[in-house]
């Protein structure tokens, strides 16, 4: 409602905004109330990123998702700039539709297809990291089946970039506890150097256990300043 | 093109040669042109007055339109009028684009209901999905940031062959729409009935957050300020969609003959509504417009009638100026379109830069389409054609008023011998009993394939969602209310169509009721109310009466709970070959919830702890159930009953037999009591009103989340009126640990009782018992998962 605030914090981390993102104010809304960090929103259209620690690109539906999610916003001007932020070894977080956009301007690999149900689905999931970690929070897409072929999968497999796998309750990755038809569960992905995380579900919506009961995303957004 | 409007330029505008006025002479031409602008005879010697002569061909579009059902209220209006619609809370009532009720401080709440059923009967997906985008913009046109939507359909029978057809879509098009705005979808209801065979129904309501002091209102003020229109060009869609809302369907207007009407049909666009969304609100907090409407139903007339009658000023159009998706069209076609995320906006010619600024940045089509003049009349332009020249006041404020013929009440048919008998099969035949609990489930069991597709937690604010099986409940933080960290708002929304049916007056009562008990049960105070009015032929003497009796019903619950009404919408005509739907006066209620920490959900939720369920309900009801005193007739205010019961509809049993219970408001009032009294003793972890099919179904739709589980279900009811009957102020709860005790205790101040009535351990032995015997929980679960009609979209 209120114009965003802005107070010093030693963080600079900028918010992406593109027509059609939707998720902008609740990622600033996540930092500011757990992290005490007043990021700053980076409209599409700008040639030349602010001085920035790392970057998040939100959900939302850039451009309407017209063509393909995301695919219209990797040609944004600003995304040739978190290109080259990337390259340099920038951190970015890219949330559903910021996965979906990390993924169209190839900052990470592969694709992410229509839900295999064809439908939008949004619920709670339960996502296992490296370490064996089990989070929960919530997911909310159409278009999140991540695809590479075999060999790519081999690949992210070995280099282990996998950051995470859809699981149940106890932890076990299969095709019971894969919502959209995932190649290999995967829900999140590291870049090669780890510091660009794309990720579908939505760690700034679990936040507070009065918000569905986890506050698991803590630990995705905890550990993605920790990597900055 | 972008020059500004000038008072010279509407003069210069207002001597171009007139439009040829129609041809009224007598005869079928003339007829057929009256029949297909729904104009009466009557209505057009109105026109002939106020014109001095025959209107032009888009002159009589433009009466059709203001004069419909749908944009004038006519048929409802003098009932609406009964309405109490003030209160401490109220900020701005009925008659704006939508109402404004106080939550904390300056923090206030804007909502509404709207239908958008008869579009959606015809083309489900754009049908629903533009009644969501319209909602939308009547709530964000004021300013307020949209924080939830909630949606009430109703479909025809399963077994109907357009049902599956329709139910997919719309669910689609209802989420599509609210997911790529970004407004989470937390709430609402669905039920299938006959009696909406032929006539769906798609209500949408919305909530926004908004300050007092940044309310904004159509009006267009300001002689010589400009009109600005913005957002997507108009196109050919939608063209009198109003007055197709203002008429009933005959068998070939939709499934038979698809595309009849589908010219009247919306095509939706929720990218360009979230671009429009955002570049509002932006104008709006920097101070960029004086008055601003949405073009919503009849497009650019109503939205600038509207404005002009509200501020008494006459407006000049320049309809060259138009964006348009097709060059050559008409100005009848144009002021008449309903193309979806349009805005007008009036503002003056300084603060044209600036506006123009923040429209471009999110890429909104835009120009300066007209002026505010002081001649109390609208006069449109188009090729050099004075196309449209009226005074505003006669077209809004002096539009028809009707007072349609209102039926005698209808004198009660005594029950059936069906319905008589229902009781007594229920409670002797224990196969029936046990199918009936199936078929209850598989009726109005899991919602999960509808919500799934909705984003439920985008803004973050959700805490309850319709996965918990009552009110929504929304956590409200802004700077504004810091002082009240926890401050929450709940939200519910129904209404039980067949008791309405039965007897107006009571089942429209119970409509508001049954929200309300929901929002007590969460936790939440009620604030206020929308209502959607969904009926059939305003021209049929026996809807009017269910129509005036409704409207008496919900005033008498209003004034009962001290909630009044701020919005609402008319929807008539919802009749297809004569045949009317169920009077459906859906209801939405807004609350206040101190403490979000505090609220309960209706079902029992994860974990495998053994749960001991109560029921909380009057000492009367506690003793008709218990057999030691037995009600004398099913009138008696408080009695359980199965008329027009679930039970009896899935008996065949028509919804009019025997006769409803009146309210009793003392013990109502009591139980909400009795819930804040235990809630702020700790004592509340789970609580659910029992409603529709009884508490036997309310216990097991509790507990439904674990029926895959496997678990023992004991359910100690040991006739079909404890179990299927329904009516009483019941409520189902699970206690904290120990709370029993003195919850007991703390109930009975309130004439309130507290009795087990059913178990659940987590054993693997896959079974629910009660007074009919066993079922296996996998069983029923497998029927609780089948109950919407939604696979694919094949």
């Amino acid at each position: 409602m209120s114009p965003l605030k802005v107070v010093a914090s030693s963080l600079r981390v900028g918010v992406l905004q593109f027509p059609g993102s939707n998720c902008d104010a609740d990622c600033v809304d996540a930092l500011r109330r757990h992290f005490q960090i007043e990021a700053v929103l980076v409209w599409h259209q700008e040639t030349k990123l602010p001085k920035l620690d790392a970057v998040i690109i939100p959900g939302g539906f850039s451009f309407g998702d017209y063509l393909r999610s995301g695919a219209l916003a990797a040609h944004a001007p600003v995304m040739q700039e978190v290109k080259k932020f990337a390259e340099k070894g920038g951190a970015v977080l890219g949330i559903c539709n910021g996965f979906q956009i990390l993924v169209e301007s190839k900052i990470l690999p592969g694709m992410l297809l229509h839900n295999l149900s064809q439908t939008f689905i949004c619920k709670t999931v339960h996502l296992k990291d490296p370490a064996g970690n089990i989070l929960t929070m919530p997911m909310a897409h159409g278009e999140g089946r991540f695809y590479v072929d075999k060999k790519a999968l081999e690949v992210l497999n070995e280099e282990g970039l996998i950051a995470y796998q859809y699981c149940d309750l106890k932890g076990d990755v299969n095709e019971a506890s894969n919502p959209n038809g995932a190649a290999a569960n995967i829900a999140g992905l590291y870049s090669r150097n780890k510091k660009v995380l794309g990720m579908m579900p939505h760690p700034e919506r679990a936040t507070d256990v009065a918000m569905g009961g986890s506050k698991d995303g803590l630990v995705v957004l905890r550990n993605f300043i920790d990597r900055i | 093109m972008y020059s500004e409007i000038t008072l010279a330029d509407a003069q210069k505008g207002a001597n171009f040669p007139a439009a040829s006025a129609i041809s009224s002479s007598a005869g079928p031409e003339f007829e057929a042109l009256l029949k297909q602008h729904k104009i009466s005879g009557p209505e057009f010697q109105k026109i002939l007055g106020i014109k001095g002569r025959a209107p032009s061909l888009t002159e009589l579009g433009v009466f059709s339109a203001m004069w419909s059902e749908h944009c004038s209220y006519k048929s409802s209006r003098i009932h609406l009028k009964r309405f109490p619609t003030t209160g401490k809370n109220v900020v701005v009532g009925p008659g704006e684009n939508a109402g404004v009720v106080r939550l904390e401080g300056q923090m206030c709440i804007a909502f509404k209901m709207e239908s958008h059923n008869h579009p959606s009967y015809i083309e489900p997906y754009q049908g629903a999905s533009t009644g969501v985008g319209g909602i939308l913009r009547d709530v964000f046109c004021m300013g307020a940031r949209p924080f939830a939507n909630l949606n009430c359909l109703r479909f025809g029978e399963k077994t109907h062959p357009r049902t599956p057809f329709l139910v997919p879509r719309a669910v689609k098009g209802i989420g599509d729409y609210g997911n790529c705005v970004g407004v989470p979808t937390v709430g609402g209801s669905i039920s299938y009935d006959k009696s909406y065979n032929g006539n769906c129904l798609v209500n949408a309501m919305t909530l926004g957050l908004i300050r007092d002091d940044k309310i904004f209102k159509g009006f267009a003020t300001g002689i010589g300020n400009l009109v600005v229109y913005v957002g997507s060009a108009t196109g050919r869609d939608g063209i009198h969609g109003a007055t197709m809302a203002s008429d009933s369907f005959a068998a070939g207007a939709a499934g038979a003959t698809p595309g009849a009407s589908k010219t009247t049909i919306q095509v939706g666009d929720p990218f360009a509504e979230k671009l429009l969304l955002e570049a509002t609100l932006e104008v709006l907090e920097k101070n960029l417009v004086i008055g601003i409407q949405d073009m919503g139903a009849a497009g650019l007339t109503s939205s600038s009638f509207e404005m002009a009658g509200r501020a008494e000023n006459g407006v000049y159009f320049d309809l060259d100026r138009v964006p348009v998706r097709a060059k050559e069209m008409t100005a009848y076609e144009i002021m008449l379109s309903e193309s979806q995320e349009r805005m007008l906006m009036v503002i003056e010619p300084k603060k044209w830069l600036e506006l123009k600024q923040v429209l471009e940045k999110w890429q909104l089509a835009h120009d300066i389409i007209g002026v505010v003049t002081n001649t109390g009349r609208m006069q449109v332009t188009r090729n050099g054609v004075l196309e449209i020249d009226l005074p505003v006041s006669p077209l809004t404020d002096d539009a028809p008023v009707y007072k349609r013929p209102v039926a005698a009440p209808v004198e009660k048919t005594a029950a059936s011998p069906n319905l008589n008998s229902l009781k007594q099969r229920l409670d002797s035949d224990f196969d029936f009993a046990a199918t009936m609990l199936a078929r209850a489930l598989r009726e109005t069991g899991s919602k999960q394939k509808i919500y799934e597709q909705f984003d439920r937690h985008i803004g973050t604010k959700s805490v309850l969602g319709p996965e918990h099986g009552g009110a929504a409940v929304m956590w409200i933080r802004s700077d504004e209310t810091k002082a009240f960290p926890y401050l929450g708002v709940a939200i519910a929304a129904g209404c039980n169509e067949r008791r309405v049916k039965n007897t107006p007056s009571i089942g429209a009562a119970e409509a508001v009721l049954k929200c309300v008990r929901e929002i007590s049960a969460a936790g939440g105070r009620p604030l206020a109310v929308t209502d959607c009015l969904n009926f059939g032929s305003a021209e049929d003497p026996s809807v009017m009466r269910e129509f005036s009796d409704s409207v008496d019903g919900i005033s008498n619950a209003c004034r009962q709970l001290d909630v009044p009404v701020v919005s609402g919408n008319v929807s008539l005509y919802n009749s297809t070959d004569g045949v009317s739907i169920h009077p459906t006066p859906m209801i939405g209620v807004v609350g206040r919830v101190e403490d979000i920490r505090q609220v309960t959900p209706a079902v029992y939720g994860p974990g495998r702890e053994s749960a001991d369920i109560f029921v909380l309900a009057p000492h009367s009801v506690a003793q008709q159930l218990g057999g030691h005193k037995p009600a004398r007739s099913d009138k008696e205010p408080n009695t359980v009953s199965f008329t027009a019961s679930l039970a009896a509809k899935l008996d065949g049993i028509e919804c009019t037999q025997g006769e409803l219970a009146e309210v009793d408001w003392e013990s109502e009032k009591a139980a909400f009591n009795a819930l804040e009294a235990l809630r702020a003793m700790g004592c509340l972890r789970v609580v659910r009103s029992v409603g529709e099919g009884g508490a036997g179904l309310g216990v097991v739709k509790m507990l439904a989340d674990h029926l895959a589980h496997k678990p023992s279900i004991k359910i100690h009811m040991t006739h079909a009126t404890q179990f299927f009957g329904e009516g009483g102020a019941r409520y189902l709860l699970i206690l904290a640990p120990d709370a029993l005790k003195k919850a007991a205790v703390k109930v009975t101040e309130f004439g309130m009782s507290l009795d087990l009535v059913a178990q659940i351990t987590f054993d693997n032995k896959d079974k629910v018992e009660s007074y009919f015997g066993t079922t296996s929980t996998a069983s029923l679960n497998v029927e609780y998962q089948s109950a919407q009609p939604i696979g694919g979209l094949g």
